[in-house]
């Protein structure tokens, strides 16, 4: 393992300390908490009085995500965790703190046990303050649980969606339960899967925690390896976008006719250039069904740190969600104008 | 009867703290097999800042899981910090102000413990979590008292059920956790959750037994 660290037990903190000097036009480093020595992401002008504050959080090792949509009209506050593990409850309410603009605050997040349990225990603590905080639990990765157990599904790409959505929502001035509904609403019409080649390595661990044979592709991976439905030959890049658009079009289902948002992102390790030869093809795919694509977006959006492979979202739209989607933003890891 | 005196707290959590420590290597690799390899990392590194805070001062039983709950909610976030953050802050809360821990008084401790658990998890017995570790020595605990047996006895057999339901996990399949997505191929492996706990409740009884008057 040849890796850029010091001592890789600092990592997260020695991350963020980088993070925030390079993106000072977009977020600060907030530190409040003696319970929380490393502080939590927000936006340079946040809170904004009068304004829902947006809240999300997770384990680190996903870059751009978390912190990476902490900013103008996207996310207000970020909580950051460990590699792959969640913030703890005192991060999410230091997170909550440094959104509330008076409004009450919207927490999205990914639906993974350990966010589940720090969020609970941090919307109890945050209510003991005399503050109101609502949460929306994405669940976009169609491969984590049947669709009649969609409620036990983990939350990938669509996250992005949810937080665009949900931040133009607030920034809009929409009301709690309005910034709540929108998020929802994005969520609920997002359906993703992921296809991993090679799996990722915990820096302070030292060697990958599961395996990919050389020669197979894992269909349905998750952010953290957790395993897909489906171990097979690498295939070409057409035929893994069929696979990936079979998975996603009839789960929600998406049809002819149907305007969608189109999210490609790369897992970490994999080049750029290979992620739009995926999206050329699923392009095509989703116009032979008849699919207007609305906006696109490809890069590395939601990462797992060294793994290889890649995500497809579809976000299916109407007219509320494509205009929240156009607005404007500012966020290190999504610049829109 | 004999009885541990809320006062002497400082052998019994010193004795948890060393038990996590060396157990380190042992949880990441129990953990490395079905999960990500990172429960000894920050369970160690949780008991650890735990005992540089209490250094060399004295603490009650009861402050003392407190203490430690506190420190695993708030410096280790995960899944495993509001677990045995909970576990312990409950335990503590159940007889806090009293001066003398009885058997009956540590089964109630021991039930606090769960049914904080049980609020904010929905894993039960069978699901290869800690709940298969706890479960047991709660009941172990709370039959021995019901049946006025003595407390040194009472927390060997509390070691046994702790062994035995961690060793019940190898044959389950997990349901929650990371482990979960793994499904009929969780089975042959321990669960590190249920193993750390059997690991702390055997140092935590090995510690009220030297604290036994």
């Amino acid at each position: 393992m040849q890796r850029i660290l010091n001592n890789p037990d600092n990592i997260v903190d020695e991350m963020l300390a980088g993070f925030v000097k390079c993106h000072s036009d977009i977020v600060k480093l907030v530190k409040t908490s003696e319970d929380n020595p490393r502080g939590v992401v927000a936006a340079v002008d946040a809170p904004k009085a009068g304004k829902v504050g947006v809240v999300t959080g997770g384990g680190s090792g996903h870059k751009p995500a978390f912190v990476g949509y902490v900013g103008k009209n996207m996310c207000d506050a970020a909580a950051v965790g460990e590699i792959c593990s969640s913030p703890t409850a005192v991060a999410f309410l230091e997170a909550f703190r440094a959104a509330d603009g008076g409004q009450g605050v919207a927490c999205l997040y990914g639906n993974y046990s350990g966010d589940n349990m720090n969020v609970k225990m941090a919307v109890k603590m945050a209510k003991r303050e005399g503050l109101t905080v609502k949460t929306v639990v994405a669940n976009d990765d169609v491969a984590s649980a049947p669709k009649d157990q969609r409620e036990k599904r983990r939350g990938v790409a669509g996250e992005i969606f949810m937080w665009k959505c949900g931040g133009a929502k607030a920034a809009k001035g929409g009301s709690l339960d309005e910034v709540i509904a929108a998020a929802q609403k994005a969520i609920d019409n997002c359906r993703s899967v992921g296809i991993g080649l090679t799996p990722c390595t915990l820096p302070a661990v030292g060697h990958p925690n599961f395996e990919i044979k050389d020669g197979t592709m894992e269909v349905g991976i998750g952010h953290h390896g957790e395993p897909g439905i489906e171990v097979c030959p690498l295939e070409t890049a057409a035929q893994m976008a069929q696979r990936m658009v079979d998975v996603v079009l009839p789960d929600y289902p998406f049809e002819s006719g149907d305007e969608v948002a189109v999210l490609v992102s790369g897992l970490g390790a994999t080049p750029v250039m290979e992620l739009y030869v995926l999206y050329d093809e699923i392009d095509k795919l989703l116009a032979a069904k008849g699919i207007k694509t609305y906006r696109r977006y490809v890069g590395n959006y939601f990462t797992s740190l060294d793994m290889m492979g890649a995500t497809l979202t579809v976000m299916k739209l109407d007219d509320e969600l494509k205009d929240l989607l156009d607005m404007e933003t500012h966020t290190m890891g999504l610049t829109q104008v | 009867m004999s009885v541990v005196k809320n006062e002497n707290g400082r052998p019994i959590l010193l004795a948890m703290v060393k038990a996590i420590q060396a157990n380190k290597q042992y949880l990441g690799d129990v953990d490395g097999l079905i999960g990500d390899g990172d429960h000894g990392m920050n369970m160690n590194k949780g008991f650890t800042m735990y005992g540089d805070q209490l250094g060399e001062g004295e603490t009650t039983f009861s402050d003392g899981l407190f203490d430690l709950g506190t420190v695993l909610l708030n410096k280790i976030g995960g899944s495993m910090g509001p677990i045995y953050g909970t576990i312990f802050m409950e335990m503590s809360d159940a007889e806090g102000d009293e001066d003398d821990i009885t058997l009956e008084r540590f089964g109630r401790m021991l039930q606090a413990g769960l049914d904080g658990l049980y609020g904010i998890v929905d894993a039960r017995p069978g699901d290869k979590t800690l709940v298969d570790t706890l479960f047991p020595a709660c009941e172990t605990i709370k039959a021995a008292a019901a049946a006025g047996k003595d407390f040194a006895a009472a927390l060997d057999e509390m070691k046994s059920a702790a062994e035995t339901g961690k060793e019940s996990t190898k044959d389950l399949v997990a349901k929650y956790g990371r482990a979960a997505r793994l499904g009929e191929r969780s089975k042959g492996v321990l669960d590190a959750g249920a193993t750390s706990c059997c690991i702390i409740l055997q140092a935590m009884a090995d510690g009220m037994k030297e604290a036994l008057v």
